[in-house]
């Protein structure tokens, strides 16, 4: 699971929980992908993402060094190459193998597995 | 052509994986047919639901690696999300794959953000308590009229779609075509492809959203 994925994600799902968002993260095993830069693709993606909880969770996993911080608006066009890089670890080439996401709500976890978040629950957990 | 990707399921995956068929072959036809139409919108986000062995989202995530797409899939079976995730793998792509019900676990973050977004729902007519049995029942017992599982989801899409996204869907005659096709009026539905296959008349439905 990528951080990218992980921002997309929430446990609004869950019977009595109003935002479910962000899932706080925890990571066991990870892998660095390689893969080559694709501007366009951070570009795409950048429009999409809240980039506040993108830092934030970067942050909590020691992985924030040389993000442009999240106080202003980031566009891609204005990073420089050190940030664009950095900026592809944590988006694409970051993959998190097995660990948690833990709803801010409610406690609840989901576990990561074989790089797979599951986010199935029982019926009666749901709203 | 664009070739079907490779895939290869398990000894225990092809137990409740759906193995691609005449219906996966028609979606990854009309996906291919509207290739250009794809490539216009500039898609950002693709999602999937009920992945499966991943062959579609692998062929989609394939037929536009030009343009930089985010691919997302989901699918309730456990085996089935490893597969698909396999497939994506062998085929060079990537596709992130989350457990879960339909697009649940993306809700409210992508509403207004997938510009495309495919579903092969299980479409079969059958009874309604086959509906949802299984890991394998999933993939194909629709309820009455085999649309149980995609009138769940159909309420969303108006939502989940971004302005001029597309949401394409495999249906079969009986699924009530006509009606699916107006079901909402901030889509525009339209047939892409239909073909007989065996006992089944199958479609490919195209909304796209207007409004």
């Amino acid at each position: 699971m990528k951080l990218l994925t992980h921002n997309f994600l929430s446990s609004r799902f869950l019977k009595d929980v109003s935002t479910g968002y962000p899932l706080k993260l925890s990571i066991e095993e990870k892998r660095i992908l390689d893969s080559a830069l694709d501007v366009n693709f951070l570009k795409n993606v950048m429009v999409k993402i809240d980039y506040e909880v993108l830092y934030n969770v970067a942050e909590s996993i020691g992985e924030s060094e040389l993000l442009p911080p999240p106080d202003a608006p980031v566009t891609v066009d204005t990073l420089n190459d050190e940030q664009l890089n950095k900026l592809h670890r944590v988006l694409v080439c970051l993959d998190v193998i097995v660990g948690t996401l833990e709803c801010p709500e409610s406690g609840r976890v989901f576990p990561i597995r074989d790089g797979i978040p599951n986010l199935l629950v029982n019926e009666d957990e749901i709203a | 052509m664009l070739p079907t990707p490779d895939y290869r399921l398990t000894e225990r995956q092809a137990l409740t994986v759906y193995d691609p068929a005449e219906d996966s072959f028609l979606l990854m036809d009309a996906i291919e047919k509207d290739l250009e139409v794809l490539k216009a919108l500039r898609p950002q986000i693709a999602l999937e639901i009920g992945v499966g062995s991943g062959v579609i989202s692998t062929f989609l995530a394939k037929s536009l690696s030009s343009l930089s797409l985010f691919s997302l899939g989901t699918d309730v079976n456990a085996d089935a999300c490893e597969a698909a995730m396999n497939t994506a793998k062998l085929n060079g792509v990537r596709v992130e794959i989350v457990r879960c019900d339909l697009v649940s676990a993306f809700l409210p973050r992508l509403l207004n953000s997938i510009d495309v977004l495919l579903f092969n729902p299980p479409y079969v007519p059958t009874d309604e308590n086959e509906v949802d049995a299984s890991d394998l029942s999933r993939c194909w017992a629709g309820g009455s009229r085999g649309v149980s599982t995609l009138n769940r989801l159909l309420p969303l899409i108006p939502d989940l779609l971004s302005i001029g996204g597309l949401f394409y869907v495999v249906a079969l005659k009986e699924n009530g075509v006509e009606q699916l096709l107006k079901h909402s009026e901030r889509l525009r539905g339209s047939i892409v492809m239909e073909r007989r296959a065996g006992i089944e008349y199958l479609y490919i439905l195209k909304f796209e959203r207007i409004l």
